[in-house]
């Protein structure tokens, strides 16, 4: 029996499946490498995001999903950061 | 029909695919990332064996703390071009290949022969962790920290004589200076920002995982593996510098945890009955209270380990 959760779990998930293989094309796809960056990281962001979400109703109790929303919130942090240290290197290289 | 056999066998055809990559690699820096993809590769077939334990350590030091080490020390190489250097010749480029498939083939037959069930020394190891240490809910420490504490200390020794090691390699006038800072750029506000954000929470779930180690998977070696990065990262962003090798507090930190683990063995002679034994009563407290000197020793030699010999910059 599918309840309304399970329902929103797959969506949610499915939506998520669909930023990571969008940002894994544009990866594969994009002709250079800021381009590439910008791919990568709408992948992180909005994909884990979406992905963590649909787990959320999943988890065993409040503690868990306290943790996945950890998770995501770091994950963008470092992912955010490490793009601008990316970033720089690139545009330092072409100098 | 499962799913999973299909993804097992992709994530260990993945593991294939990178190590080759990595071999192959003739920019030192691409076989550095292969390595580091390599090692979280490796942590989720760990996780795929139901070793969540060895997962998180591989995680942890795999793929983090010797990537970080790789990195710097290829930096430190000058980025040597690897077509113009000496070329082995055949013959030797055969003797290795002779030899490399022999190791394998030798591992690959002795795997095939094991008898059916493989003979294994778990169920001891689990009931001697039962008894001297009663009270942990997690058997991988309750093994690390009772069956064989003696090699967990050990291990904890070669890390220190490492990072000794590290420190022989500067010179005599540099003696007792602190390492060269680890970058000698200005430092860059998005890297200022990451190391204020996510060292705070970094140092609390690295305290998290070696706590939780007694009853579910972490412990000492992750937790302190974790407050290593946290340390490098502060160090990066020029939050704080590396320290003078000679400064008293850093030489007690490295210590600490041998040094603590082998005074409670040594005690456990009297207390106990034999050198490392622990009374059953008070097996708890006293495991968790080795392991966070050597949650200190680990966060203290790790970071130490990458931030290399003294230099020889007069300091400040």
């Amino acid at each position: 029996m599918i309840t309304l959760l399970d329902l929103f779990s797959i969506a949610a998930i499915g939506v998520g499946t669909f930023f990571f293989v969008a940002g894994t094309v544009g990866l594969q796809r994009f002709p250079d490498s800021l381009t590439r960056l910008h791919a990568l990281t709408k992948a992180d962001n909005l994909g884990l995001g979406m992905v963590a979400l649909g787990l959320i109703p999943r988890a065993d109790s409040a503690l868990s999903a306290l943790k996945l929303i950890v998770i995501w919130a770091l994950v963008m942090l470092s992912g955010a950061s490490t793009s601008q240290l990316i970033g720089r290197a690139l545009r330092r290289g072409r100098k | 029909m499962s799913l999973r056999p299909f993804l097992d066998v992709i994530l260990a055809g993945l593991v294939l695919g990178v190590a080759i990559f990595t071999i192959t690699a003739r920019d030192l820096f691409a076989a550095v990332v292969g390595y580091v993809a390599y090692g979280l590769l490796l942590a989720f077939v760990w996780i795929r064996l139901y070793a969540p334990d060895v997962a998180l350590t591989e995680a942890a030091v795999g793929g983090g703390v010797t990537g970080v080490l790789l990195i710097t020390a290829g930096k430190r190489l000058g980025a040597p071009n690897v077509a113009q250097e000496a070329q082995p010749g055949t013959v030797l480029k055969l003797l290795t290949v002779v030899l490399a498939a022999l190791v394998a083939s030798a591992l690959g037959s002795v795997i095939l022969m094991l008898p059916d069930p493989p003979p294994s020394l778990a169920p001891e190891a689990a009931a001697a962790a039962d008894g001297a240490g009663a009270g942990l809910g997690n058997p991988i420490t309750a093994v690390l920290m009772s069956y064989r504490s003696l090699d967990t200390m050990l291990e904890k020794v070669v890390l220190i004589l490492a990072v000794i090691g590290v420190w022989s390699v500067g010179t005599d006038k540099a003696w007792g200076n602190a390492p060269a800072p680890l970058r000698q750029l200005k430092p860059y506000a998005p890297m200022t920002f990451l190391a204020q954000m996510l060292v705070p929470v970094g140092v609390l779930i690295g305290i998290h995982i070696f706590w939780t180690g007694a009853n579910a998977p972490g412990g000492a070696f992750q937790g302190g593996a974790l407050l290593a990065a946290m340390w490098m990262v502060t160090m990066m962003a020029q939050l704080a510098e590396p320290p003078r090798v000679g400064a008293q507090w850093l030489r007690l930190a490295l210590i600490a945890g041998p040094a603590v683990f082998l005074v409670i063995g040594i005690a456990g002679e009297a207390m106990a009955g034999s050198f490392f034994a622990y009374p059953q009563s008070l097996a708890k407290p006293i495991i968790l209270f080795i392991e966070a000197f050597m949650v200190l020793s680990i966060a203290a030699a790790l970071p130490m380990l990458v931030a290399g010999p003294p230099s020889e910059r007069p300091d400040p």
